[in-house]
């Protein structure tokens, strides 16, 4: 499997959740596991350039396939990707767990559809469950985002 | 001191980590990439047993599992865990053991703890812990409890943990002459704190240097680590607790002790390999502190224009199977129930019963809810009696802005009574009417609105240590671990205030005792009050000594010096001043300069003058460690008010518009109260309508997944409208009040409110849904 453009060894453990692989075996403590049963979207990531959750899928089904991390948006020391700074102008996380999940969800809902309206931002993001912004943070961070990757 | 920062909105200094998903949670820890041993529990699957045996050789036999742990394996096993904060009145508190041997007391406590090489092996292995058990009778709900057909704790009469009564006034006197009277009888039920990061504990012990290190996402890492060292044996010093980032607490984060954050540093130090424990959140359903349930019976008596005379509550609080948090919850209820309005007569009873539930400990808000809830059921209670309107009502008994400081004549969580040391409750009321504007047209709607008051910033203290770096940068820190609440940022505000820096040159570390070991921990929206005022007075040190050394360095006055732009500097003329860099370099006299322009300080270069180079009770290093303990709590307070529409047939909620007006003194960052208000106001929004933990009559949450506990997703959550009022708080120099809790606290009054007018139904009760809407408006056919 690609991994945010890099190829892996597949996954010796054939009972390894996706999540628990990009997690403990590649390091990439990024995306996090909040409900491990699809509830929260926390382990959100990309597979082939859709939004899934990576608690939901084994490692070894996404063999072949490209998956895109959190940790794949922005370069190291770079600038943030526009989603991840349309969190940041907006204030669109607090504690920062939800956020991985929110912020790949939601470069998945651009791609799909550059101008949301605000139904459908609410629509988009109704698969993330965020327990201290409240959301209204976040829905701002899905407009302004929206108008960065624009630029 | 400059007001720069102070009050702006300032973007967040932790979140570019976060973003690029390089924070640091508990169960992301890795040091020195060494792979720690995995672990899990055994829990008891009944809610009260007695344990007849415990066999757990099957599961050491798995190959992977490397020890097995049952109460009996434990120097500690058979001692009962600390009671945090013990009171007079809890005249029967019991708190479990770590693991429990004879008897369980809540599906879901602790039998045996599995160390194994990977979590599945462990979760394997804690299948085959074979444990007898032997059921007793189960007690549920608090009015069961309080009947006592059965006991939680054989030697607990009455199922009672403590009783409680206070009087203002003379309560029977003024109901006895009151021209009305109503009683009502109100319902809270438990709900769950549901942070998105579940809880988790990794520790290591190096036998080299006797030193035991833990990573727990703990809201108190100052308290874990004075707990294990007398635990162990050991000098505080030998014993490291780091919170990293903690995603999200809201109150249950904070315990003395989980039984992992007892076991985990246990093994790594039996086993000598790193250690951690993942919850899961099937497990954090049960394992970690709930809140919230609590049944008020309510009697008022009032006149004819609606004016409260005399108050009587008499409730029974839920403790759970245990009080390891004393009865703080049902203290502050009983502080908080009259709020922001004039009650000449009060009195309040309480009763802390156990059930065979698990514990419970302050969930955000912490009483405050139910207590709002009551008060403000009552108040409406007393408007439809009487024919008058909600918002009259509440104007006719609001506390004015001339009674401050307002004593209340309760007791208070803090030991003091509860006085309000300032508030403009009547802006509020206005300012939220005048925000909420026209009702919207259609069937179905209705208004609700409700005022609070907050204690918050409660003591002991905190601490912190500001200090400026050759370089000028500045670092800071305190003992209390941030869970989301942007102390990075607004901490840095407040240093580079006093410091004359720019905010982004100031970086602040918390809730790592390797970098400060004292302090309490962050709850009760304390964190603003207690530690950002330690920053202040920690920052102000050290200003004052950048002035006494370069004031000696320039001959200048200190009293002539300010802290601008970097620079110490004469007021009035800019032109004469130095960096604050070289004032700190000046501050630590050295024989061996090391660079970064410490030259400057060594025996030839250094400014000569008579007398040591380290002046007679001067400190090396431009820093300072300082402390800030509060007088007495500080007391925010808002209204909320919302028009709500709720489907006739579906019992659906739409919530078309809802207003803050909040006042939590002065404000650090508005961008940063504004997210907790909204955060705060969602969740208030779960617990009133979609958040309900639901216990059968034998003990088992039977919702404990979030596919049947509906936290709300941004399809359930209206956009917020907010705004600020300031009344600052004179207790302490920033004027501050805590933040952190408010935007939940009178969210299920507001919601009652609003339907009970839509429907046409008396709401008595919370959380609420669609079903019990529908079955109460089938009842009143």
């Amino acid at each position: 499997m690609r991994v945010n453009g890099t190829s892996y060894p597949a996954p010796i453990d054939s009972r390894r959740l996706l999540s628990d692989h990009l997690r403990h075996d590649l390091g990439l403590t990024g995306t996090h596991v909040g409900c491990e049963h699809g509830v929260c979207g926390c382990c959100t990531v990309l597979l082939d350039g859709a939004p899934i959750r990576s608690c939901l899928m084994l490692a070894v089904q996404a063999e072949g396939h490209d998956v895109a991390t959190i940790e794949g948006l922005a370069q190291d020391g770079g600038p943030l990707h526009p989603v991840q700074q349309a969190f940041h102008e907006c204030h669109g996380l607090q504690c920062g767990f939800c956020t991985p999940g929110f912020v790949m969800s939601v470069v998945g809902l651009l791609k799909q559809n550059p101008n949301p309206s605000a139904h459908e931002i609410d629509e988009g993001i109704s698969g993330n469950l965020c327990r201290c912004t409240g959301y209204a943070s976040i829905r701002r961070a899905v407009e302004r985002a929206a108008e960065l990757s624009k630029k | 001191m400059t007001t720069r920062w102070f009050g702006a909105r300032v973007q967040r200094m932790e979140d570019d980590r976060l973003l690029r998903g390089k924070g640091r949670f508990t169960d992301d820890i890795n040091e020195n990439g060494e792979r720690a041993l995995e672990t899990c529990f055994a829990r008891s699957p009944f809610a009260h047993a007695r344990i007849r045996s415990i066999d757990v050789n099957a599961a050491r036999a798995v190959p992977g599992v490397v020890a097995v742990y049952t109460a009996s394996d434990l120097p500690f096993g058979a001692t009962d865990l600390p009671i945090l904060i013990p009171h007079p009145n809890l005249t029967h508190g019991r708190t479990q053991r770590c693991l429990a041997s004879e008897v369980v007391r809540y599906a879901g406590e602790a039998v045996a703890f599995i160390v194994a090489e990977t979590r599945a092996i462990a979760e394997d292995a804690a299948e085959l812990v074979e444990v007898e058990y032997e059921p007793l009778p189960v007690v549920i709900t608090p009015e069961r409890a309080a009947r006592a057909e059965h006991l939680v704790h054989d030697d607990v009469p009455g199922n009672v943990a403590a009783e409680m009564k206070q009087e203002v006034g003379k309560v029977d006197t003024a109901l006895t002459a009151s021209p009305h009277r109503k009683t009502l009888r109100l319902r809270f039920e438990r709900g769950a704190s549901a942070p998105m990061e579940c809880r988790a504990v990794w520790a290591r012990w190096s036998a080299q240097e006797r030193k035991l290190t833990v990573y727990d996402s703990t809201q108190s890492p100052t308290s874990i680590r004075g707990g294990l060292a007398v635990l162990f044996g050991l000098p505080e010093s030998s014993v490291e607790v780091i919170a990293p980032d903690v995603g999200g607490g809201f109150g249950p984060k904070i315990m003395l002790f989980y039984p992992d954050e007892l076991l985990v540093p246990f093994a790594a130090m039996q086993l000598g390999r790193p250690v951690k424990w993942t919850e899961d959140r099937q497990e954090h359903f049960t394992a970690v502190n709930q809140e919230r349930g609590q049944v008020h019976e309510v009697e008022v008596g009032f006149d004819d224009e609606g004016r409260v005379l005399a108050l009587s509550d008499d409730f029974i609080h839920d403790a759970g199977a245990y009080t390891p948090y004393g009865i703080i919850l049902p203290i502050i209820t009983a502080g908080q129930i009259t709020g922001p309005y004039q009650v000449p007569n009060y009195r309040v009873r309480f009763r802390d019963v156990y059930t065979n539930a698990t514990p419970t400990s302050p969930y955000r808000g912490a009483g405050r809810p139910h207590a709002c809830f009551v008060m403000e059921r009552t108040l409406d209670a007393i408007a439809a009696e009487l024919g008058l309107d909600r918002v009259e009502v509440r104007r006719r008994n609001l506390i004015q802005p001339d009674q401050f400081p307002y004593e209340v004549g309760v007791a208070w969580q803090d030991g003091n009574k509860v006085v309000y040391d300032s508030g403009d409750y009547p802006a509020l009321l206005e300012r939220a009417v005048a925000m909420l504007g026209p009702r919207p047209s259609g069937d179905h709607v209705g208004m609700g609105l409700g005022v609070y008051v907050e204690g918050t910033g409660v003591g002991p203290y905190e601490g912190a240590h500001v200090q400026v770096l050759v370089s000028g940068k500045v670092v800071a820190a305190t003992g209390i671990p941030s869970q989301g609440q942007s102390h990075a940022t607004v901490w840095a505000q407040v240093v580079a205030d006093e410091l004359g820096v720019e905010v982004t040159d100031v970086e602040v570390t918390s809730g790592d005792t390797r970098r400060f070991p004292w302090g309490v921990g962050t709850f009760a929206s304390r964190g603003a009050v207690t530690a950002g005022n330690a920053m202040g007075v920690a920052a102000r040190m050290v200003a004052d000594k950048a002035r006494r050394i370069a004031g000696e360095h320039l001959e200048v006055d200190p009293g002539d010096l300010e802290l601008v732009d970097g620079q110490v500097r004469v007021k009035g003329s800019p032109g004469r001043g130095m960096p604050l860099a070289a004032v700190s370099v000046l501050a630590n006299p050295v024989r061996y300069a090391f660079g970064g322009g410490t030259e400057a300080a060594t025996q030839f270069t250094a400014r000569s003058r008579p007398g040591p180079p380290l002046q007679e009770g001067e400190q090396p290093g431009l820093e300072a460690t300082g402390y800030y303990s509060p007088p007495g709590s500080t007391w925010a307070s808002g209204c909320h008010a919302a028009y709500v529409r709720v489907d006739p047939k579906t019992f659906r909620l739409e919530i078309l518009k809802y207003v803050v007006v909040h006042d939590c003194g002065r404000v650090i960052n508005p961008l940063v109260v504004e997210g907790q208000i909204e955060g705060g106001v969602a969740q208030g929004i779960g617990g009133a309508f979609y958040e309900r933990l639901a216990y059968d009559d034998e003990g088992q949450l039977r919702n404990a997944s979030f596919m049947e506990f509906l936290v709300p997703y941004a399809t359930e959550i209206p956009p917020i409208e907010i705004d600020h009022i300031e009344t600052p708080s004179p207790l302490n120099p920033l004027g501050v009040k805590g933040a952190g809790e408010a935007g939940v606290i009178p969210v299920g009054a507001v919601l009652a409110s609003a339907i009970e007018e839509a429907l046409g139904v008396p709401i008595r009760e919370m959380p609420l849904s669609p079903l019990m809407l529908y079955e109460l408006t089938e009842a009143r056919r």
